[in-house]
């Protein structure tokens, strides 16, 4: 299965039409995948909280929008999270790279990582986490959770998911 | 002239068009001066108006006026260069550079100082930029609107507030009347 063209299915069968991303290395293959679909106006923006707004507008402007993200920059979006997108009632999937986690090579990820789920659950903010490559076939009900409630929900989606960095 | 004073004179321009209006006291200034459907009120999130602003422009045809600050851009700089490469016909942003953070006190912002937010629209690849004299505003919100391009203004005038009663409209009531007005035909 190709979980990078599966994630750009969903989303296109979701009418999500507007994506916004910060690009980690393990996202590389999804945004890839984004930019080749006609249905999705994809918009790089330079940090997270940004983003979200441009999502906000693209909310109110009658689109669905996701974002597509590394958990290590969930620090710089709690306000954003809890004012703007919380405090409106605004739907954004969070597809998150889950550094640190299980094959991460990087010891620094690991910082971040270990106050990922603690934030989210501090925010309310409904969590899936996948970990093997079959998880994505949940991913299509996420979408349709996250448009049914108005909330933001998070998708984190770590190395083994991906299928690690060469031989980690 | 203050920020309220140009809002009140703007009014009648701003009436007719999507309005995101930038958190604390602009919000306040507007809906007191002239409270508008077509009005998003941000009551959080300092700086992110002009990004707002951008996303509703890029998913819907009607003209949208980000009112921003200063300050407020200075806290999101990496606006610019998403506006520079991304921004639709039908998205102006008016920066009303008091050289203060107003709502918090007055305090002076770099703005007020050697940095120059019209020059650095411009290095990030704002094509259209233009800086306005306080009294010039209606003008040149007027001809952008009417130019019907990209637009990124910079309002010079003086610091300092009016005294507003803060909003107490819920937020989803905000969006909910302004998404109604934003489908409208």
């Amino acid at each position: 299965m190709n979980i990078d063209k599966r994630i750009a299915d969903d989303l296109v069968a979701n009418g999500v039409s507007f994506v916004t991303t910060v690009p980690c290395k393990q996202l590389a293959g999804v945004i890839e995948e984004i930019d080749t679909r006609d249905d999705i106006f994809h918009i790089p923006s330079n940090k997270e909280d940004e983003g979200m707004g441009l999502c906000a507008g693209a909310h109110m402007g009658g689109q669905r929008p996701a974002i597509i993200m590394q958990n290590t920059a969930l620090g710089v979006t709690i306000n954003t999270l809890a004012t703007l997108i919380q405090y409106y009632r605004m739907p954004l999937p969070m597809l998150i790279s889950y550094r640190g986690e299980l094959r991460e090579p990087v010891a620094c990820q690991v910082e971040m990582a270990v106050h990922t789920k603690a934030l989210l659950a501090q925010l309310n903010i409904p969590t899936y986490h996948f970990h093997w490559q079959k998880d994505v076939e949940e991913f299509d009900n996420i979408l349709k959770y996250t448009f049914m409630c108005n909330k933001p929900v998070a998708i984190l989606t770590d190395a083994n998911f991906w299928g690690g960095y060469g031989d980690q | 002239m203050i920020r309220s004073e140009i809002l009140k004179e703007i009014a009648p321009i701003l009436r007719d068009q999507l309005v995101v209006c930038n958190i604390g006291i602009p919000s306040q200034e507007l809906h007191a001066i002239d409270d508008q459907p077509t009005n998003f009120y941000m009551l959080g999130t300092m700086g992110l108006a002009s990004s707002i602003g951008l996303g509703l422009a890029l998913t819907q045809p009607k003209t949208v006026i980000a009112i921003d600050g200063d300050g407020s851009v200075l806290t999101n700089l990496g606006t610019l260069p998403t506006i520079g490469n991304n921004a639709p016909d039908n998205f102006i942003l008016m920066i009303v550079d008091n050289g203060s953070y107003g709502s918090t006190g007055d305090q002076p912002t770099y703005t007020g100082k050697k940095t120059d937010l019209a020059g650095m629209a411009r290095a990030a690849g704002c094509d259209n930029v233009v800086e306005v004299q306080d009294v010039d505003t209606g003008a040149a919100l007027q001809k952008a609107i009417s130019e019907k391009k990209p637009t990124v203004m910079v309002v010079k005038c003086d610091s300092g507030n009016a005294k507003m009663p803060v909003i107490t409209m819920d937020p989803v009531v905000i969006k909910d009347r302004f998404m109604k007005a934003v489908a409208a035909s």
